[in-house]
């Protein structure tokens, strides 16, 4: 069975709840008719009917989680700003670029007024002066959809001067990317949306809500973040957080691709549902392809150490996934089966980490590269010990100390818990480590075999094989 | 080749007025000087340093950061074929070879008739289809290497015009804030105060 929201490819609807997918069901749900007819702007409504701190202390004690990938609380982040420094800005992250995430672009793609709308609640409750919706270049169909639907909601009123009358003004500008993975981090956004090649900055300022765009107090939120406020400001903070748990309130975007019979982007209670549930559930992925067994898995975006079988009954939950030497990012899963091989599915992230590395921190720019080309080898069997060796080095010099990782009860295992020390401003370097380490601490057995031999291997494509 | 035209320096003009800062503007113009020309020229750097004031080198610097800029003239069709995980758990591998074989190019390189130019690209947000690909950022998924024969014949024959723009135009609409509506932008020596809706009270 696949989806039959044809029109949104790759989603797949459940009787499960809905907050952030209830108009998918509509081929014509990016309209502005179609929106307001199934209450759309009803909760820009709600909020603007109340002093904008309660919204704001609304957004706080439901606890939305931020879906970027740091799962950092949204309302405490906007509440992060020092007193007193005008204007304040909103940046929209709608550059989703992590491998295995795909969400952020059905989303702008199928209910851009929805991302508008929560746009508008946020600038509302946290006093942001001027809206930037930042969206990944490549991305042409969600650009277009988004431009439309700021074009309709102007001509309405929602957007611009006196929103529906009121002294609440405030304008969204789209703004649009050029092909570069690295400005998905909030401050390589803000250089990028400053006419600047996306480096990321250094830090401190942790936040840019201290010192953002433009040297101002500025927010960085994701798109599936936004999109969440509309359902919360229309149904209650009561409503939001009895879906899902105490410390992950409401639903998650999660898209699951690689060797399972259904890949999909499916919308899920948060916290509670387990990797078993979403591999081998009915209503979600129905196992792995052809019957073959599950090998390893990649629980949350490239950036994300591996898990694999004794990991399965994990719940979707940031601190019991991060315990457990890993974390749950962007809500991104890749399934590798039995076929797969290890080494060389591991060089196609390490390549897209050496590639897309901005060049700034030498860690990173140099190391990925090093880490990429020794990989290379290993797979093309023309490795030796030496270079397993070397991958280590390298990777330690990017995050000294112990590196997270799964437990493994085969190999006797413990978890070491996420997150890492790092010796790079930003994520970009680490993560091109992530898939080496995986690999070669879950599977040296493959890393072994290949240098062993020491002859030529002809390399078929990746898993192909079933 | 080539500056911009008035009709795109008008369109600029506008762009540049929704930005605090005109350097802001910066690559929704460069994207403007890749869609007239197809590619981004040195005329056209110089001449949007002029517009948002600062020199054509760091024009230059900027531009140069971003993939989808070319500085040489591409293929009509750009077929950017995913190679990041997902897709080659799928066969993305095999889907690069069989577009080198049929087109008779290198990834990276453009057929002699100018029609089309073959890149490796990465992760395209698109996972649960792959194997996937984009012609001139418009996607195809799930494709074996036959839908991809179809795909290269149809666009040979000019077919899929209405749906896939010539490579430079990536969206077809415009965002447009009409005057009466617009705020107009917020700039930091301009505001000094909090807006007017933190005053405590319900703005409704």
């Amino acid at each position: 069975m696949t989806s039959s929201y044809l029109h949104a490819p790759g989603f797949i609807a459940g009787d499960r709840p809905k907050i952030v997918t209830s108009r998918f069901e509509y081929v014509d749900s990016y309209k502005i008719d179609r929106f307001i007819a199934t209450g759309g702007y009803q909760g820009l409504r709600s909020a603007l009917s109340r002093p904008a701190q309660t919204v704001h202390d609304d957004v706080k004690s439901a606890t939305v989680l931020g879906r970027g990938g740091a799962g950092f609380p949204a309302g405490v982040k906007w509440g992060l700003t020092p007193q007193e420094v005008w204007p304040r800005y909103l940046v929209v992250n709608g550059d989703e670029s992590e491998p295995g995430t795909y969400k952020d672009r059905l989303l702008m793609e199928r209910d851009p007024h929805q991302l508008i709308e929560g746009c508008l609640i946020a600038c509302y409750a946290a006093g942001l002066s001027q809206c930037f919706l930042y969206i990944r270049g490549e991305m042409a169909v969600a650009q277009e959809r988004v431009a439309e639907a700021l074009n309709e909601a102007y001509e309405a009123g929602y957007v611009g001067k006196n929103i529906l009358g009121t002294n609440f003004s405030v304008d969204i500008v789209l703004h649009w990317g050029a092909g570069a993975y690295v400005v998905g981090e909030e401050t390589a956004l803000i250089e990028s949306l400053e006419g600047n090649r996306g480096m990321p900055r250094l830090k401190p300022p942790f936040f840019p809500a201290a010192n953002g765009l433009y040297g101002q107090p500025t927010i960085v939120n994701n798109v599936e973040t936004l999109a969440n406020l509309p359902w919360l400001m229309t149904n209650g903070v009561d409503a939001y957080t009895a879906i899902g748990t105490k410390t992950s309130p409401g639903t998650r975007m999660v898209a699951v691709s690689g060797h399972v019979v259904r890949p999909g982007v499916y919308e899920i209670v948060n916290g509670t549902t387990t990797f078993r549930d979403l591999i081998y559930g009915e209503e979600f992925c129905g196992g792995i392809r052809n019957g073959h067994a599950l090998k390893a898995f990649v629980p949350g975006g490239g950036s994300a150490p591996w898990f694999t079988s004794d990991q399965l009954d994990l719940p979707f939950e940031g601190s019991q996934v991060g315990a457990a030497g890993s974390m749950l990012g962007s809500g991104a899963i890749m399934v590798m089966d039995e076929t797969t091989d290890i080494p060389a599915a591991a060089l196609t992230l390490t390549r897209f980490y050496a590639h897309e590395s901005c060049g700034k921190c030498t860690p990173c720019r140099e190391g990925g590269t090093w880490l990429e080309r020794i990989l290379s080898r290993v797979v093309d069997g023309k490795g030796t010990d030496a270079d397993l060796a070397q991958l280590i080095e390298v990777g330690e010099s990017i995050c000294p100390g112990d590196f997270p990782h799964a437990s493994n009860e085969a190999l006797g295992l413990t978890a070491v818990p996420f997150p890492y020390k790092m010796t790079t401003i930003c994520f970009v370097g680490p993560s091109a480590y992530v898939p080496v380490h995986s690999a070669l601490t879950l599977f040296r057995s493959e890393f072994d075999a290949r240098i062993t031999k020491r002859t030529m291997i002809k390399v078929t494509a990746v898993g192909v094989s079933s | 080749m080539s500056r911009l035209t008035d009709a795109h320096v008008a369109l600029a003009n506008e762009i540049i007025g929704r930005y605090p800062r005109p350097k802001s503007a910066l690559v929704p113009l460069l994207h403007l000087a890749q869609e007239q020309d197809g590619y981004i020229t040195r005329d056209a750097m110089v001449h949007i340093g002029e517009l948002v004031g600062v020199t054509s080198a760091e024009v230059y610097g900027t531009a140069t950061f971003y993939e989808m800029f070319k500085f040489e003239p591409v293929g009509k069709y750009v077929v950017n074929i995913c190679g990041t995980m997902s897709c080659a758990l799928m066969g993305s591998e095999e889907l690069m070879h069989h577009a080198e074989q049929r087109l008779g190019i290198k990834a990276g390189g453009t057929t002699p008739d100018g029609m089309f130019t073959l890149e490796h690209a990465e992760c395209q947000a698109a996972c649960t289809e792959a194997p996937c690909l984009q012609v001139n950022y418009r996607y195809r998924y799930r494709l074996t290497p036959a839908d991809l024969d179809e795909l290269i014949d149809d666009l040979s024959a000019e077919r899929l015009t209405h749906e896939i723009p010539p490579h430079g135009t990536v969206a077809k609409v415009r965002q447009h804030i009409p005057s009466h509506r617009g705020v107009g932008v917020v700039a930091p020596e301009l505001v000094t105060e909090s807006p007017a809706w933190l005053n405590g009270k319900a703005a409704l």
